[in-house]
C-alpha cells in the first residue's frame, strides 16, 4: 500500500465518520461539526495528492486546501449564526423537530 | 251553331270590344280596394262597389247597343280579343274575351240584376257589423261572374268559374259563427268541386284533342267547325265520340254549379247565407253560370247531330239527350220537395233547382235561345222573389218560417204586390214573362223527336210550381198574422229594386213571344219580324191553352187547400193531413242528403279512418322505431362516455394526485433526510463512474 | 508507512469518532478539536507546513471556539429527552458506511496507478506568497469578498431583531 493510498483511506474514513455524524445526530451544531470533519477530510485528500502527485512546485493542492480552510471558516461562522438565530425562534436545536418545510 | 243565312260576319274588334275587359275588372278592382279598407268604412265600401258595378253596367249597355245595332244591320257580331298568357315551349296558352249576342245579353242581365241587389243590400245589411266585408265579397263575385260571361277561353272561364265558387263559399258562410252556415258553405264548395273535377278533365281532354282552349279564334277555335270535326273523330269509351264525352264532362261541371239532380244538395243549404246573397248568387247569376256554360259550348254539345227544319235548332245528340233528361228529372224532383218545405227561402231554393232543370231541358231540346230566354226571365223574377222574401223576413223581425208569418198583405203592401207579380211570373201565368219562356221550353219538348217523356214531366212540374208558390203566398201574405210583433214595410232602398224587377218580370216576356221572337233571333243571328201569324203556327195555340189551364189548375188547388186559412205553426199542413206518408217523404227532401251520408260520406269517413290508422301505426311506427334506435345510440354513447372516457380520465387524475401525494412524502422538512438523499445519490453516481472507468 | 502516520491517523480517527458519538455536546466539540489537531499534524507530516499551521490557526483557533460558543449559547450541554441520535440513525449509519465502502473501494482498486513522489517538495511561505499574488490572485480576491460577506451575513443573521424578545 502506497503512502498516498494510506492517507486517502484515512481521509475516506474521517469523511465517512463526519457524514455519519451529520446524518444521525439530532443537534444541529453537531451536524455542523460533522460537516467540518468532512471538509477536513477533503483537505487531507488534497494535501496528500499534492505531496505525492506530479508537479508539486505549482502549489495547486496546497492552495486549494488553504482556500478550503478559509471558506470553511466563513461557512462555519454563518452556519453557527443561523443555528443561533433558529434557536432564538424555536428554542431548540433538535433537527427532528424542525420540519416546517415539510411538503 | 251554324252561321245564319244572310248575315255577314263581323269579326274585327271594335273599340268597345277592346275595353270589354273593364266590365269584370272594375268590380274586382273595387273588391281589392275594399279588402284593404277598415271595417268602419261602410259607406265608402258600398259606394265603391255600387259605383264600379254601375260603370260595368254602363259599359255592358254600350256593348249590348253595339251588338244590337250590328244585328239590326244584318251583321253577325262575334268580336274576339285574344292575348297569349303562358308560353310553354313552342305553344302558347291564350286567354281572351268575346263580344257576341250571347255574352252581351248575359252580361247586361248580370250587371243590371247585380246592381239592383247591391242597392238592396245596403238596406238589408245595414245592421250587420261586417258590412264592409260583405261588399268586398259581393263585388268580387260580380267581377268574376262577368268574367265568366265575356270569356273567350275555356281556361279563363274556368278560372273565373272557380273564383265564383270561392265567393259563393265565402258568402254562404258569411255568418261563420253559425255552425250551420259554416257547414253549408263547406257542403257547397265540396259538392261543386265534384262537378269541377269532371269539368277540368273535360278541359284537359279538349286541349289535347284540339290544341286550343279559345272558343273562337278566326277559324281555329275550339268551337269552330274544324276543331269540332276533330273531336267528333276522336274515340272514347262505349263507342262514343270524344266530342260527346267532353261535352258530358263539361256538363258535369255545369250540373254541379247549377244544382242538377245528383249534385243539387248544396243549393237548399246555401240559404244559410244572407238573403241578398241568395238572391244574387243562388237564383239569378251563379247557378245560371252552368246553364250559360252549356249555352256557350253548345256547338260542341250539338256536334254530330242533324239540324232541324229551320236550321236553328240542332237535332239530338247523346250529350244533349243526357242534358235534357237530367234537366227534366231535376225539375220534377225539386218541385216535389218544394211542396213540403216550411222555410220561406228553402221553398224558393228548391224552386230555383227546379227552374234550372227547366233551363237545362230547354237547352237540350230547344237550343241556346230557348234555354237562355228562360234563364234571363228567371233571373229577374227569382231575384225579385228572393228580395221580396228578404223584405218579408226583415219585416217579421228575422222570422223565416212561413207558418209563423201571415197577413203581410195588409202590413207590407209594396212587398206583397211585387211578390205576387214575381210569383205569377214563376208559375207561368199568361202574359207574364215566365209564361213565354216556359212555354218556349214546353214547345220544344212537345216537338222533341226522341221522346215525349220530358214534356209530361215538365208539364207536371209546372203544375207543382203553381201549387207550391200559391201555398207559400197564402202562408206568408194571407190569413192572420201568426208572428210575434207587428210587421212593418221595408225601407225605400229595399222596395225600389223590388218594383224595378217586378216591372221586368211582367214585361220581359214580350221579347220572346211566337209573334215576335226577338230574343231567339237576336241570339241566332237572323231577322226578327213581328208577325201575329206566329201564333197560328201548328201546335202553338194548343200548347198555350194547355199550359195556361195547367197553371190555373195549380193555382186553384193551392188556393183551395191553403186559401185564407192560417194554420198555426204546430198544426199539421193541409196536404200533410191528406197524404201523410208522401208528405213525410217530401219534407225529408226525398232523403237525398241521407243517401249521400250513407254512401259517399260513409265511404269517405271509412277511408279517412284507414288513412289515419295507417299514418299512426305504420308511418308513426317507423318514425318511432327510428327514434328508438337513436335513443338507443344515445344511451350507449352516454354509457361509453361515462364509464370509459370519464372514468378513465378521472382515474388518471386520481393516480396523478396519489402519485403526487406519495412523492410529496419525500419532502419531510428535515434537513438530515435531504442530506441522506444527497449522500445516496453521490454514492450511486460515484459507483457508476468508478465502475464505468474501471471497464 | 511510518509509525507516525499510524499514530496520527489513530488520533484523528478516534477524535472524529468521539466527536460524533459522545453525548455531551461540549465533549463533542473538544473531541473534534483533537481531530483537527491530528489533521494539522498530518499536514505537517505531509510537508505542508503552511497548511498545517493555517489549520491550527483557523480551525482550532476559530472554528472550534465558535462551535463551543454556539453550543453554550444554545444550551447544547443539556442532553435532549429522546436521545442524541435521531430516530432513523441506522439509515444514516448505513449510508455513511456505504459512502466509505465506495471510496475505499475506489482507492483500493486504483492503488497501482496512484502517483508516488518520493522527495518532499519545498513550499516556503515566500513561494506561497508569490503564488497567492500571481497565479492565485483571483481566488484570493474572491475569498476576501466571501469572507466579508460571511462576516456581514453572520452578524445580520445572528443579530437581535427590533422588538423581538430575547
Amino acid at each position: 500500500m502506497t503512502p498516498l493510498a494510506g492517507y486517502l483511506l484515512v481521509a475516506a474514513l474521517v469523511f465517512a465518520i463526519g457524514l455519519a455524524g451529520a446524518l444521525t445526530r439530532r443537534n444541529a451544531i453537531l451536524v455542523l461539526i460533522g460537516i467540518e470533519l468532512m471538509l477536513n477530510a477533503a483537505n487531507l485528500n488534497l494535501i496528500a495528492f499534492w505531496r505525492y502527485g506530479p508537479h508539486p512546485e505549482l502549489l495547486t493542492g496546497m492552495m486549494f486546501a488553504v482556500f478550503s480552510i478559509a471558506v470553511a471558516a466563513a461557512e462555519a461562522a454563518v452556519g453557527l449564526g443561523l443555528v443561533i438565530s433558529i434557536y432564538r425562534h424555536t428554542r431548540t436545536t433538535d433537527l427532528d423537530e424542525m420540519n416546517r418545510m415539510k411538503g | 251553331m251554324q252561321e245564319s243565312m244572310g248575315f255577314t260576319p263581323q269579326l274585327t274588334a271594335s273599340s268597345i270590344a277592346q275595353i270589354l275587359w273593364l266590365i269584370p275588372a272594375m268590380p274586382i278592382a273595387a273588391s281589392g280596394v275594399i279588402a284593404l279598407m277598415k271595417q268602419p268604412a261602410r259607406r265608402a265600401a258600398s259606394w265603391l262597389a255600387i259605383g264600379s258595378l254601375a260603370v260595368s253596367l254602363l259599359l255592358s249597355l254600350v256593348a249590348f247597343g253595339h251588338v244590337l245595332t250590328g244585328w239590326s244591320h244584318g251583321f253577325s257580331v262575334r268580336e274576339t280579343v285574344d292575348f297569349s298568357w303562358l308560353q310553354m315551349g313552342t305553344g302558347t296558352v291564350d286567354l281572351g274575351w268575346v263580344l257576341d249576342p250571347l255574352s252581351a245579353v248575359m252580361g247586361l242581365m248580370v250587371a243590371l240584376v247585380s246592381l239592383l241587389i247591391f242597392v238592396y243590400s245596403t238596406g238589408y245589411m245595414a245592421h250587420d257589423e261586417n258590412y264592409t266585408r260583405f261588399f268586398c265579397f259581393l263585388s268580387l263575385f260580380a267581377g268574376a261572374m262577368l268574367g265568366v260571361v265575356i270569356s273567350n277561353s275555356l281556361l279563363l272561364l274556368f278560372m273565373c268559374w272557380e273564383i265564383v265558387g270561392l265567393t259563393s263559399y265565402l258568402l254562404i258562410g258569411f255568418w261563420y259563427q253559425k255552425p250551420s252556415a259554416a257547414a253549408a258553405a263547406k257542403k257547397a264548395f265540396v259538392t261543386t268541386r265534384v262537378g269541377d273535377i269532371f269539368f277540368l278533365l273535360g278541359i284537359v281532354w279538349l286541349f289535347s284533342e284540339t290544341g286550343t282552349l279559345l272558343f273562337y279564334n278566326h277559324g281555329v277555335g275550339a268551337l269552330e267547325p274544324e276543331a269540332i270535326a276533330t273531336m267528333l273523330a276522336g274515340k272514347a269509351a262505349l263507342g262514343l265520340s270524344a266530342a260527346t264525352v267532353i261535352g258530358l264532362l263539361i256538363f258535369a261541371g255545369a250540373a254541379g254549379k247549377s244544382g242538377q239532380l245528383p249534385l243539387h244538395v248544396w243549393l237548399p243549404d246555401a240559404m244559410e247565407g244572407p238573403t241578398p246573397v241568395s238572391a244574387l248568387i243562388h237564383a239569378a247569376t251563379m247557378v245560371a253560370a252552368g246553364v250559360y256554360l252549356i249555352a256557350r259550348v253548345y256547338p260542341l254539345m250539338a256536334a254530330g247531330g242533324a239540324l232541324s227544319h229551320d236550321g236553328a235548332v240542332a237535332g239530338t245528340t247523346t250529350a244533349l239527350t243526357v242534358v235534357t233528361w237530367v234537366g227534366a228529372a231535376t225539375a220534377v224532383f225539386a218541385a216535389l220537395i218544394a211542396v213540403a218545405q216550411n222555410d220561406i227561402k228553402r221553398i224558393l231554393a228548391y224552386s230555383t233547382v227546379s227552374q234550372l232543370g227547366y233551363m237545362m231541358a230547354g237547352l237540350g231540346m230547344g237550343g241556346v235561345a230557348v234555354g237562355m230566354f228562360h234563364l234571363i226571365t228567371h233571373a229577374f223574377f227569382k231575384a225579385l222573389l228572393f228580395m221580396g222574401a228578404g223584405s218579408a223576413i226583415h219585416g217579421c223581425h228575422e222570422e223565416q218560417d212561413v207558418r209563423r208569418m201571415g197577413g203581410l198583405r195588409k202590413d207590407m203592401p209594396t212587398t206583397f204586390i211585387t211578390y205576387a207579380a214575381g210569383m205569377m211570373a214563376l208559375a207561368g201565368f199568361i202574359p207574364l214573362a215566365g209564361f213565354w219562356s216556359k212555354d218556349a221550353i214546353l214547345e220544344s219538348a212537345h216537338t222533341w223527336k226522341s221522346s215525349q217523356g220530358p214534356y209530361f214531366l215538365l208539364v207536371f212540374g209546372a203544375l207543382l210550381t203553381a201549387f207550391y208558390m200559391t201555398r207559400q203566398v197564402c202562408y206568408v201574405f194571407f190569413g192572420e198574422s201568426r208572428g210575434h210583433g207587428h210587421a212593418h214595410e221595408s225601407p225605400r232602398v229595399m222596395t225600389v229594386p223590388l218594383v224595378i224587377l217586378a216591372f221586368f218580370a211582367v214585361t220581359l216576356g214580350a221579347l220572346g213571344t211566337p209573334a215576335w221572337p226577338w230574343f231567339r233571333s237576336f241570339l241566332t243571328d237572323r231577322p226578327a219580324p213581328f208577325e201575329l201569324a206566329g201564333f197560328g203556327e201548328p201546335g202553338i195555340a194548343a200548347l198555350m191553352v194547355t199550359s195556361t189551364l195547367v197553371v190555373i189548375l195549380g193555382l186553384s188547388l193551392g188556393w183551395w187547400m191553403y186559401g185564407n186559412k192560417s194554420p198555426r205553426a204546430d198544426e199539421p199542413d193541409a196536404l200533410e193531413k191528406a197524404a201523410p206518408t208522401v208528405w213525410g217523404w217530401l219534407a225529408k227532401k226525398l232523403y237525398a242528403d241521407e243517401l249521400y251520408g250513407v254512401t259517399v260520406i260513409a265511404l269517405y269517413a271509412w277511408w279517412a279512418r284507414v288513412a289515419d290508422w295507417f299514418d299512426r301505426r305504420v308511418w308513426g311506427g317507423l318514425v318511432a322505431a327510428v327514434t328508438l334506435s337513436f335513443r338507443g345510440f344515445a344511451y350507449f354513447d352516454r354509457f361509453f362516455d361515462q364509464q370509459f372516457v370519464d372514468g378513465g380520465f378521472d382515474k388518471g387524475c386520481e393516480e396523478i394526485y396519489t402519485g403526487g401525494g406519495l412523492l410529496a412524502r419525500v419532502q419531510t422538512g428535515r434537513v438530515q433526510h435531504y442530506l441522506r438523499l444527497l449522500a445516496v445519490a453521490v454514492v450511486i453516481l460515484a459507483a457508476i463512474l468508478i465502475w464505468s472507468s474501471r471497464g | 508507512m511510518s509509525p507516525v502516520f499510524w499514530i496520527l491517523s489513530a488520533v484523528t480517527v478516534f477524535g472524529a469518532l468521539a466527536a460524533v458519538t459522545l453525548k455531551n455536546t461540549v465533549h463533542c466539540a473538544l473531541a473534534v478539536t483533537i481531530a483537527f489537531a491530528g489533521l494539522a499534524l498530518l499536514f505537517l507530516q505531509l510537508d505542508a507546513q503552511f497548511a498545517g499551521f493555517a489549520q491550527i490557526l483557523v480551525y482550532i483557533g476559530a472554528v472550534a471556539i465558535l462551535v463551543v460558543f454556539a453550543i453554550l449559547l444554545t444550551r447544547g450541554s443539556e442532553t435532549p429527552k429522546e436521545g442524541i441520535f435521531s430516530r432513523s440513525w441506522f439509515t444514516g449509519m448505513t449510508i455513511a458506511a456505504g459512502v466509505f465502502a465506495v471510496l475505499g473501494w475506489a482507492v483500493i482498486q486504483s492503488v497501482h496507478v496512484l502517483p508516488h513522489q518520493a522527495e518532499a517538495p519545498s513550499a516556503t511561505v515566500n513561494q506561497i506568497g508569490d503564488a497567492l499574488l500571481s497565479r492565485y490572485v483571483l481566488p484570493l480576491e474572491i475569498i476576501a469578498l466571501l469572507l466579508t460577506a460571511a462576516l456581514v451575513g453572520a452578524v445580520i443573521v445572528a443579530m437581535h431583531e427590533k422588538g423581538e424578545s430575547k
